[in-house]
């Protein structure tokens, strides 16, 4: 079977759509509203799920991401409770792509080997590990190669182009450009420059590249999108869901629903 | 005395390596927006520490600034009443700012001055590294903001307010276990915000690589200071070395220029807290296992699913999850032996230099202190062990007092 992932980009790209990522942390506010809100982003239109795996010192992360993986692990979550998600989510979804994204020590902990042999059989097809960066990623890299999980790297407006040739030459799935100096959930996003410097990106590579941090509706998402294979949401998301922490399930699943329909919308807009 | 593991083919001179790794240690672990950076003050380094210009600079304001060389302080009624090995202290109190984090902070000021960057960041435990970062801010005309767990902000409130008086803004970071680590983060999150202005001034020798190389080449000073000193008052080398660690930047610039003496033996003290086994406490090295934080990999405390847990100890400066990659190879390579000394045995260490010497010390130096103070009565008189006295204690004043039950 072909990576999800990869099958998925393609067709959104023979069909001229552009690719709605959204990112949620797992166990965040409450451990049932996970596998639910999947599933619900899935129906609204989500092409590829982010799920965030909590660590206790999140560094990249924005003060609202920072507080859903500070409630995750209040709600005892961990990479192993993931692991079981994902496996219980293609109970039912053999199609919709997952991508764990967190921090290298859960992963370090449970021994690389491990992770991937675990990963593979959850049902996990890509890896983003925002503390990973290329030179330190090689063993892990071929313990993922060797399972079909993509690694997914990063890159950011400071990469310069030698590092950015090498990056992609290591990368599979997508390539996740972050849009801006920062932390996410970030407040000054410039479209004007993102779009130069994937206009410069798509020399080096013909992988899709997704743009995330810092987009918070329709609006900025269309903007980013128009030169990006897709848009990656968070932050949004995880503030809204941690606003609903003493809900049920299908509330907090249904907010997310109502954020994500606009976006959803815009981004059809380009279609063509 | 007899345990010396060392392998006597490592050349120490050759690590970290050209990716700033120790062994299987170091390294640099951190989102990509900052790869870039970590490269340019890498290249940025690795030009200046070999210019003479530079180094020339770096020693005229250890010299006349901060009051270099310091010390080598034989503890003459100390060493009588604990009935062993003769104890000397650097006096890396004395200093400008009163600790050894200026030594370092000196260094990067410097670099700052170098790159061009007009605004310096830094992280503080104990508030000794923020305030020798104010300090040479000010003397730069360079702004300066420092992070401080808010917990250490109302343990420490004394340095904050002399931060403040430097003209530096400090933020109190309220999140997780609001101590070091924790101001760490944040002063992260600034950093790959503000990149392209900002010059973050780690002050210990953890972070991603070159940070664990520079500060130790900075803080080396002290061990070779110590070294010709030892040699001159004594005619010989000494018998043992002791420094605390919390991030472990003192104890690498005391240990690494006798790191080829073979005949000397290396203790790290750590932070025993409520006592190693009780869990509660800032021991990696002791009671860790090896993972990655803050850009290195290096021992930790962490549990079973890999997430860092909070650590106990009653002096600020110490109360890190993690330590300084070099340590963590140094002890696996048997260099150097990393022990543990709980609060009150640092506290009663902190009253028995006071009373017998006059000389009042950190809480993290009292550490050292009361490793040594065990360690002397097993040696012979004719021994000696030089203990790093790291920092002067009135930062800590309050914290003993509120012990003590007093109100100041
Ligand atoms: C006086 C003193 N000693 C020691 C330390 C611990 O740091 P390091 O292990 O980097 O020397 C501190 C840190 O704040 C300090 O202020």
């Amino acid at each position: 079977m072909g990576n999800r992932i990869t099958t998925t980009l393609e067709a959104l790209r023979q069909q001229g759509r552009k690719a709605l990522v959204t990112y949620i942390v797992n166990g965040d506010p409450v451990p049932q509203a996970t596998l639910v809100t999947m599933h619900a982003m899935v129906d609204a239109g989500v092409d590829i799920i982010e799920l965030g795996v909590p660590f206790s010192d999140p560094m990249a992360e924005g003060p609202v991401i920072a507080l859903g993986h500070e409630r995750a692990l209040a709600n005892k979550t961990s990479l192993r409770s993931t692991l079981a998600l994902v496996k219980q989510f293609r109970e039912t979804n053999s199609t919709t792509p997952v991508v764990l994204m967190g921090y290298a020590n859960p992963v370090e902990r449970m021994g690389y080997a491990a992770f991937a042999t675990q990963a593979q059989a959850a049902g996990v097809d890509g890896l983003l590990t925002v503390d990973l960066p290329p030179e330190e990623a090689e063993e892990l890299n071929a313990e993922l190669k060797a399972v079909g999980i993509e690694n997914i790297f990063l890159l950011a407006p400071t990469t310069t182009d030698a590092r950015a040739s090498h990056i992609v030459s290591l990368a599979g799935g997508f390539l996740y450009y972050v849009s801006l100096k920062g932390v996410t959930g970030a407040g000054h996003l410039d479209v004007g420059s993102v779009a130069t410097k994937l206009g410069h990106l798509r020399q080096l590579t013909s992988l899709p590249i997704c743009v995330g941090f810092g987009i918070k509706d329709a609006e900025s998402a269309k903007a980013i999108a128009a030169s990006a294979d897709g848009a990656v949401v968070g932050s949004l998301l995880v503030g809204r869901m941690g606003q609903l922490a003493g809900e049920s399930a299908e509330t907090i699943a249904a907010a997310v629903v109502e954020l994500i329909k606009p976006i959803r919308a815009g981004l059809d807009e380009l279609s063509g | 005395m007899s345990e010396v593991k060392q392998s006597a083919a490592v050349d120490y001179s050759q690590f970290p390596d050209a990716r700033g790794h120790f062994g299987q240690y170091g390294g640099r672990f951190v989102s990509e927006t900052l790869m870039p950076a970590l490269d340019e003050l890498e290249q940025m380094y690795n030009r200046l520490k070999d210019d003479p210009d530079f180094q020339q600079e770096f020693d005229r304001d250890l010299a006349h600034y901060v009051g270099r060389p310091s010390p080598l302080y034989y503890a003459e009624r100390w060493s009588e009443r604990l009935g062993g090995a003769r104890i000397y202290l650097k006096r890396e109190d004395l200093n400008h700012t009163g600790a050894h984090k200026v030594n370092n902070t000196i260094g990067q000021a410097l670099l700052a001055k170098y790159s061009g960057k007009t605004r310096i960041i830094a992280e503080t435990g104990a508030g000794q590294h923020g305030v020798a970062s104010a300090t040479v801010a000010a003397r730069l005309g360079l702004k300066c903001e420092v992070y401080m767990g808010a917990e250490d902000v109302k343990r420490q409130s004394l340095n904050v307010y002399r931060m403040k008086l430097l003209g530096a803004t400090v933020h109190a970071v309220e999140s997780g276990s609001k101590t070091l680590k924790d101001a760490m983060n944040e002063a992260m999150r600034d950093w790959v915000t503000n990149v392209d202005d900002t010059f973050y001034i780690i002050g210990t020798v953890a972070g991603p690589h070159p940070y664990p190389q520079l500060v130790r080449d900075f803080q080396c000073v002290i061990g070779r200071e110590a070294r010709e000193q030892c040699l001159q008052q004594t005619g010989r080398l000494p018998d043992a070395l002791v420094a605390c660690v919390g991030g472990g930047s003192n104890a690498i610039g005391l240990f690494h220029p006798f790191l080829t003496d073979e005949s000397v033996q290396i203790y790290g003290v750590e932070a025993g807290g409520y006592g190693v086994e009780t869990g509660k406490h800032a021991a990696p090295l002791n009671d860790g296992i090896p993972g990655v934080l803050h850009g290195n990999r290096t021992y930790l405390m962490e549990d079973e699913d890999g997430q860092i847990i909070e650590t106990h100890s009653v002096s600020a400066g110490l109360d890190y999850p993690g330590v300084g990659p070099e340590h963590a190879w140094l002890k696996d390579i048997g260099r150097a032996n990393y022990v543990a000394i709980n609060d009150d045995e640092a506290m009663e260490a902190f009253r028995t230099l006071t009373r017998v010497e006059g000389i009042m010390p950190a809480l993290e130096s009292s550490h050292a202190l009361a490793y040594a103070a065990k360690l002397a009565p097993t040696m012979d008189k004719d021994q000696i062990i030089i203990v790093n006295l790291s920092g002067r204690g009135d930062k800590d004043i309050l914290t003993v007092a509120a012990i003590d039950g007093i109100e100041v």
